[in-house]
């Protein structure tokens, strides 16, 4: 865990509820005088610090979920209750990453890292004072991802994964209750991929945010999720939900086994074009 | 095997060290300069060749005979001018920048603006001169206000795209946290629309510059413009020609300063 700044208070009475609650969840878009059904009565919740994935052919709705979360998309039909109560605007909780590692290029790693705390409250309010111990632990969590040495470096001076592991440790360091990772490792090749997974894996066990996936790729799914989740095509439900139970942490030898063949198997099975 | 001979050895080292001058900062005075010389040099031939007279096109050697002679005065009017450009620019900047943001964040600015803009702009400046003159009288003013209109659509248009072209996930990770419009605009839109500006500064100086000039060779009674109607006037070509180096340096310093401006402020453009 991070130093004190940062360390929220988790006594909360919500703590009964699950993080996230999705109840009969539709969205629909109209254009050229037809309406077009994206998600169909989606229902499922995400306990605390659990790791959730959804996975689903392009265009299902996977990302419109993760828009509600961030409060960035209205909810049409249906209530979608954060800790119990209904999300209306924006979760000041969230940390978000997108395929795209959107660093601002005027400022350095270090910089990007700190820019939630500058907008969230109540670190707002003691940006300045507590500036010393922000950047400790900015720098801390640089660390975890091994961008130490990369902290006085410009995004165009960092190569694609490093600006990435960068974005995520923005979207990390407010301590959000939720993570929301929208295909955040989708334009990275093979091998800084399966990099990204391992050092997403110590960043949670880090923070032990309760996180949300959006992928297209399967082995990422299961590598880092407690649950899977399957969407169908337009109008999308969900038509699988399967537990990983492989012991964690989770290594790059346990893909090679049957047990994960399997499941990726069943997984691949429910999907449809 | 291929073995190398000494010519070739000598003919590579000679190649590394052109290249290593023109990669050098030294070339990028050297060269302009150089083909200045030239180009004076080959002006001055001509016009002794072909026997020009000199109330056509003076040589450049008669040119700089007359420096002493008429210095103090085309220093002072060059002062003149920059003063008019500068104020000009500065009045261009403010109302570039706010114009640019109304334009670049509101859908409804845009469109009602965007077609008066672009109408206004393309009206040959030089045909306002007359009417600033009859307003403002002949003098500073209409060349201030020339300059300005020269000089704000670029700075405004460069602003508004550098705000329309911030990305939308970039908006998104900002409202995601809760930050209000102000917020965006303070940490997201501001700097994203910065190079855009600073790109914009050294076309506009140009125009401010540009401006002056052409109002004070309609409408004033001081200024470099108005010295080279009036040298014109009474053929006295050489002092035109001099008026004409002065815009040049004067140019291409004001260029100059807003490129270094630029470089400073906006260093993380690669």
């Amino acid at each position: 865990m991070l130093d004190s700044p940062l360390t929220k208070d988790t006594s909360s009475s919500a703590a009964s509820h699950p993080v996230l609650d999705f109840q009969d969840i539709s969205l629909a878009y109209a254009s050229k005088g037809h309406t077009t059904t994206v998600l169909d009565r989606v229902s499922f919740a995400v306990e605390r610090s659990q790791f959730v994935s959804i996975v689903g052919p392009s265009g299902c709705g996977k990302t419109s979920l993760l828009r509600m979360v961030s409060g960035l998309l209205p909810v049409q039909q249906g209530t979608l209750n954060f800790q119990g109560s209904p999300i209306n605007g924006s979760l000041h909780s969230v940390g978000i990453a997108f395929q795209n590692p959107v660093l601002l290029p005027w400022r350095n790693t270090l910089q990007n890292v700190l820019l939630p705390l500058e907008v969230v409250q109540p670190h707002k309010q003691h940006f300045r004072q507590k500036l010393t111990e922000y950047k400790q632990a900015a720098r801390e969590l640089l660390a975890t991802v091994g961008l130490d040495n990369f902290q006085k470096h410009y995004p165009w001076q960092l190569s694609g994964g490093m600006k990435q592991r960068a974005s995520l440790c923005r979207a990390l360091i407010h301590q959000p209750e939720v993570l929301l990772l929208d295909e955040p490792f989708g334009a990275l090749d093979a091998f800084t991929r399966e990099d990204m997974w391992e050092m997403m894996q110590a960043l949670r066990q880090r923070t032990q945010c309760t996180a949300m996936l959006v992928t297209h790729d399967l082995r990422e799914a299961l590598y880092l999720s407690d649950v899977v989740y399957v969407m169908s095509p337009r109008p999308s439900k969900i038509v699988l939900e399967l537990p990983v139970d492989l012991p964690r942490p989770r290594t790059m030898e346990m893909t090679f086994t049957d047990e994960f063949h399997h499941l990726y198997d069943r997984l691949r099975r429910h999907i449809r074009h | 095997m291929t073995t190398i001979t000494p010519t070739q050895a000598k003919s590579s080292t000679d190649r590394t060290a052109w290249q290593q001058f023109l990669s050098s900062s030294a070339a990028t005075y050297v060269l302009p300069t150089g083909a200045i010389a030239l180009c004076l040099v080959l002006w001055e031939i001509a016009v002794q060749l072909f026997g020009i007279p000199e109330f056509v096109l003076p040589a450049p050697s008669s040119i700089f005979a007359i420096i002493g002679q008429w210095s103090g005065v085309v220093w002072q009017n060059s002062l003149v001018t920059l003063q008019t450009t500068l104020i000009g620019f500065a009045i261009a900047l403010v109302a570039g920048l706010l114009l640019g943001f109304l334009i670049g964040y509101s859908k409804v600015a845009y469109t009602t603006l965007y077609p008066i803009l672009v109408g206004f702009n393309t009206i040959p400046k030089v045909a306002i001169v007359p009417l600033l003159a009859i307003w403002f009288g002949i003098g500073t003013i209409p060349a201030v206000v020339t300059a300005f209109l020269l000089a704000f659509f670029t700075i405004a248009v460069n602003v508004s795209l550098g705000l329309a072209t911030v990305e939308p996930e970039m908006r998104d990770v900002l409202k995601s946290l809760g930050a209000s419009q102000f917020e965006i605009f303070q940490k997201v839109g501001f700097p994203h629309s910065l190079p855009y500006l600073f790109a914009s500064l050294k076309i506009a100086i140009s125009q401010a510059f540009i401006g002056s000039v052409i109002s004070e060779t309609v409408a004033s009674n001081k200024g470099i413009g108005y010295v080279i109607v009036s040298a014109t006037a009474t053929f006295d070509i050489d002092l035109a020609f001099l008026c004409l180096f002065a815009l040049g340096l004067m140019g291409i310093a004001l260029y100059a300063i807003c490129a270094a401006i630029e470089q400073r402020t906006v260093h993380w453009i690669r």
